[in-house]
């Protein structure tokens, strides 16, 4: 198939991925918008596939396996414990955007060493690997996981802002000295994944909605940076959707539960007895 | 190309902007299913682990290529379906 016919079906899938968020946000139309979606991302796969040149067995074993096991998981599911599944669902699609970025790196072409390229892999990666292992935690609290239930150290805001330059100066280094991308992806991957540990692992299970919302968020855009690194505009679209709109929903999701982001991601708690008729 | 990244830019700005602009006001009912299932969309990455599943990639690219399918695909239609099952039970609350 043509990319010109590829890109053309994208663009209606996109334009279906848009009506789906919207169709979403209301009551009556929230289960058309939701198929919509899922029509979508079928239209975007299929396409995909018919480019061709492809090593076909590989995708449908992995396609295969992953139904299986999206499928169970969404049946067997109880119903409370939805908000942890949504959480260890998103985990797996940051550590996918993490794992695209790596599989490109290690075959790119000194030619695809470039600033925007090794730029976009960097926060693909980045990105990615914070929101799978922040989202695993956030899984882990609301499931009520003794060994993380309650971890307290000193120093973590500090532990933290080190954990977030290192692992950023990794990326910089990256296309910085791209003979060793490889080297500096994998470290920087792997400051971003305790990254993401430790700043889900402080806060309060009660505010993890909020905080499953923003790392939602957060795996548009690593969808959308290794939608960059591939030049693919499905890619880039639907996952700044998801980034944008999962940004709004957070902000809406902290006014109804009367707590600022800050406060939330901070670990601060809300005062006893205090309401919002104190300030 | 320069041209490509530039209109790729564009192509990611535009779709920001289209992100913060429909979601305007959503009942707290529906909070949850609307995470669930943008949180299905951003399983789209599956797109890319597609693309990186070539022969002549080398068996190293493949293997993160088939990880990375396998962690999409759980994504999107797990996504999509938990997000219908929660509709559907505030579908029967309600009648």
């Amino acid at each position: 198939m043509s990319m010109e016919l590829t890109n053309i079906i994208y663009m209606v899938a996109a334009v279906l991925f848009i009506l789906g968020l919207k169709g979403l946000t209301h009551p009556k139309t929230a289960v058309r918008g939701n198929m919509y979606g899922s029509a979508a991302m079928f239209l975007a796969v299929v396409v995909t596939l018919f480019l061709g040149g492809m090593n076909y067995w590989v995708i449908f074993a992995g396609l295969a396996v992953g139904a299986v096991i999206g499928v169970i998981f969404a049946m067997k599911i109880q119903m409370t414990a939805m908000p942890q599944l949504v959480a260890l669902f998103n985990g797996f699609g940051g550590a996918a955007s993490f794992l695209v970025a790596g599989a490109t790196l290690s075959f790119a072409t000194d030619a695809d060493l470039n600033v925007p390229n090794l730029t976009a892999t960097a926060l693909s990666g980045l990105i990615g690997a914070v929101t799978f292992s922040g989202s695993l935690i956030a899984f882990g609290k609301l499931q009520e996981l003794k060994f993380i239930k309650d971890v307290r150290f000193d120093n973590q805001q500090l532990i933290n802002a080190c954990l977030a330059i290192g692992s950023i100066l990794f990326g910089v280094l990256m296309v910085l000295v791209p003979q060793y991308a490889g080297l500096f992806y994998v470290l920087m991957c792997l400051l971003a994944l305790a990254l993401g540990v430790l700043l889900v692992i402080f806060i309060g299970g009660a505010d993890m909605p909020v905080v499953i919302s923003l790392l939602n968020s957060y795996s548009g855009l690593a969808a959308s940076a290794a939608g960059f690194v591939l030049g693919n505009t499905v890619l880039i679209i639907a996952g700044s959707l998801v980034g944008a709109s999962g940004l709004i929903l957070t902000r809406i999701m902290c006014v109804a539960m009367n707590r600022s982001l800050t406060n939330v991601l901070f670990g601060k708690m809300q005062a006893s007895g205090e309401s919002a008729s104190a300030d | 190309s320069a041209m490509e990244y530039t209109l790729l830019l564009t192509i990611f700005l535009l779709a920001v902007f289209v992100g913060f602009e429909i979601i305007t006001k959503v009942p707290p009912t529906l909070h949850t299913p609307l995470m669930s299932g943008s949180n299905a969309i951003s399983g789209i990455t599956l797109v890319g682990a597609l693309l990186t599943i070539k022969m002549d990639y080398g068996w190293f690219a493949q293997t993160l290529g088939f990880l990375a399918v396998v962690l999409a695909t759980v994504n999107a239609v797990g996504g999509f379906m938990v997000t219908h099952r929660m509709l559907e039970m505030f579908r029967k609350k309600k009648g």
